[in-house]
């Protein structure tokens, strides 16, 4: 195992990482997952499709945030990119080189590659000391025993824990929510790696300290040229954070776009539900909003999986998928409202919805 | 890192002090035995007294001989039993716990299978099955005894450990690169200490009842000394009917002994492992006068802070302000077991 370098900035250009180099790419990703059907001992399994042929790139010092609301796939995304799930399609490349998904996940990947989990409490073993659950990434990834002290002071302070002496001793149940957040991302980070998965960091913290730690991950993300996914159901977060936006609606992306131009000017009706649902302090008369969810109307497996609750929908919609089509620079959508018509009329010349399935 | 302190509680205390009292006559009761406890020339039937300090028996034996001879093979048998027993609870527990799937079904039905059998009439015709000059061996009989008892343990370990398996931590140990045996034993394991510890006090203290049993029903060879022959040896005497209260009281009291000092002994561990019920090390009186509840309340945990020392070098830039003992509410917190009222 390869010794770390002292200093992070050095590493970060000396390592050949120019802002903007895409680090992780992924293609096509899907998962599936299969669960007992309804009715007796022989029923037909049903095929949930998690993350349905996503594809993405993380770039050096930007942050791409996934929005999307519960059960859209984007936490099963975030593990398919760290290798914790094995994808049922598709492909992975680090900094340009195909990985062998069937292969067992290396610990040199997860040098390169960590996940920050949401709830702090939770994902920091609550019987050892912070220290030694900072420690351990330490020791795995071969940082020489005298050096692992050093490192581990040296990330408490990257993530604003000071004086770390405080807080390595301390036991989890000892740190406040933020605190723990801290140590969660120090311990991501702790081995230097090159893209950082954060499944919704702040959702399980106070509201007063949620703008500290994305400012943090945000500082993080630049000084350490890092590829950051962001996950979050709260638009208005990832508007703030995110240099790249995507929007998850069961398992696809369904709009994407540089900058805050998907939550700014959204085109798909789902982000715009999104959008609508922020509590807007400029508009206090009451909004009427359409309480339905995912679960409760069921997703249209041939056509767009949002039709079932989208108010444009149209027969093209319930029967076939919208393809993704670029708007401007950056900014696509999977709607057939935007669809070129020259696309639509060729959908619908079609003898009919295809019946595979 | 602080160094490894056991847990000051008086509960605790008494405990270690117990066991180790019977640890110790465990070691050395056969030198210290004031007589041969088979000698029968005493005069016999005699109360408690400063010659015979338990005693005499109906055949003229010396009581307070046996009761530290038989400690010997009593404690003996009993450790090994625990300690066997609690080592196929975890084989199986764990395995059952963290592969699921078929494996858990298969193993979850063998313990149950060995759950519902009826522990003692096994043991007797197991015991029966080895050679008579077997029958005395403590590794033998300790073993036996594990058969019958380690389902229980098993059963709990395995609740335990599915429980934990998906917990946010075991993951983000796998997200880190630990390796699984690493994830199961070292991420997984510390969390079920107390259950391991309980389940070695259970079984231990099932391995004296049951080793006890044996001896008094006569299965195991009567000529050896333990507290289930001297209770054989009491019975078949009639030592109840005669009024002989010092020829049962003995045995008895050891027993019950034995099995407090073990309880004492498992709050401890399980404060050692529970940070949580670890308010400082605080004694109840302590606790009081820092305004903390004795109990830890639903939702609420206790936790004690440093205070920190004005001026001190370490907590110069302290963020989180002066600290005292406080009662920190963290109901949304998940507790890593529940606290114990």
């Amino acid at each position: 195992m390869n010794q770390i370098p002292a200093n992070d900035a050095v590493v970060a250009t000396t390592n050949g990482i120019t802002r903007g180099e895409v680090i992780l790419e992924a293609t096509d990703l899907v998962r599936r997952f299969t669960a007992k059907g309804e009715g007796g001992l022989f029923a037909p399994k049903k095929t949930l499709v998690a993350v349905d042929r996503v594809s993405l790139a993380l770039r050096a010092g930007e942050v791409v945030a996934i929005v999307g609301e519960s059960g859209s796939g984007k936490s099963v995304l975030s593990r398919l990119l760290a290798r914790i799930i094995t994808p049922s399609a598709g492909t992975l490349a680090l900094r340009g080189t195909p990985i062998d998904l069937r292969s067992r996940r290396t610990t040199a990947y997860a040098n390169e590659v960590q996940l920050v989990l949401q709830d702090p409490f939770a994902s920091i073993n609550p019987v050892r000391r912070v220290g030694r659950s900072l420690e351990r990434p330490l020791r795995i990834h071969g940082t020489p025993k005298d050096q692992v002290q050093a490192r581990a002071y040296e990330v408490l302070e990257s993530v604003s824990l000071t004086p770390p002496q405080q807080y390595l001793d301390r036991f989890p149940h000892e740190l406040s929510g933020g605190q723990l957040q801290r140590v969660n991302i120090a311990r991501g980070l702790s081995v230097r790696p090159k893209v950082l998965l954060a499944d919704e960091p702040i959702s399980m913290l106070d509201v007063s300290v949620r703008l500290g730690v994305l400012n943090l991950l945000r500082e993080l993300c630049d000084a350490h040229l890092l590829a950051m996914m962001y996950i979050t159901h709260d638009i208005a977060s990832a508007r703030y954070i995110a240099d790249e936006t995507a929007v998850m609606y069961a398992g696809q992306v369904v709009e994407r776009g540089r900058g805050t131009v998907v939550i700014d000017a959204p085109v798909h009706p789902y982000t715009q539900l999104l959008v609508s649902s922020v509590p807007d302090p400029d508009q206090l008369t009451h909004q009427e909003h359409r309480a339905t969810t995912a679960n409760a109307v069921g997703f249209n497996l041939e056509g767009c999986r949002f039709s079932p609750r989208c108010p444009h929908a149209t027969e093209l919609c319930h029967t076939s998928e919208p393809p993704m089509v670029e708007l401007e620079d950056g900014h696509s959508a999977k709607c057939w409202l935007v669809a070129d018509a020259a696309q639509r009329t060729a959908v619908s010349m079609r003898p009919g919805p295809s019946s595979e399935g | 890192m602080r160094r490894f302190r056991l847990p000051g509680t008086w509960k605790v205390r008494v405990g270690y002090f117990l066991l180790s009292i019977f640890i110790l006559f465990t070691v050395i009761g056969p030198w210290v035995a004031p007589y041969d406890p088979s000698y029968t020339g005493f005069t016999p039937d005699l109360s408690p007294s400063s010659q015979h300090l338990l005693g005499t028996t109906l055949l003229g034996q010396d009581v307070m001989s046996q009761l530290l001879v038989g400690c010997r093979e009593t404690l003996v048998v009993s450790f090994v039993a625990g300690v066997i027993a609690v080592v196929i609870s975890i084989i199986v527990g764990l395995t059952a716990g963290y592969v699921g799937g078929k494996t858990d079904e298969v193993l979850s039905l063998f313990i149950a299978v060995f759950l519902t059998l009826p522990g003692l009439v096994l043991l007797i015709v197991i015991i029966s099955l080895f050679p008579q000059g077997q029958q005395a061996n403590p590794l033998v009989i300790g073993s036996v005894v594990a058969l019958t008892g380690w389902a229980w343990g098993a059963k709990v370990l395995r609740a335990q450990t599915l429980s934990l398996r998906n917990r946010d931590f075991v993951e983000a140990s796998r997200i880190i690169g630990e390796r699984r045996w690493r994830t199961i034993f070292a991420e997984i394991g510390p969390n079920l200490l107390p259950v391991l510890a309980s389940s070695l006090v259970g079984t231990v203290l099932y391995a004296v009842s049951v080793s006890t049993v044996l001896a008094f029903l006569g299965l195991t060879p009567i000529t050896t000394w333990n507290w289930g022959t001297m209770l054989y040896w009491a019975f078949a005497n009639n030592a109840a009917l005669a009024g002989e209260w010092w020829w049962l009281a003995g045995p008895c009291l050891a027993i019950a002994l034995v099995g407090t000092s073990l309880a004492l002994i498992n709050f401890g561990i399980d404060e050692y492992i529970n940070p949580r019920l670890r308010v400082g090390n605080l004694s109840n009186r302590e606790r009081k006068r820092a305004g903390l509840s004795r109990r830890p309340k639903l939702g609420f945990t206790p936790v004690h802070r440093v205070t920190p020392v004005i001026g001190a070098p370490v907590m110069a830039g302290a963020q989180t302000g002066p600290e005292v003992l406080a009662t920190e509410a963290t109901a949304s917190t998940p507790a890593p077991r529940e606290d114990h009222p």
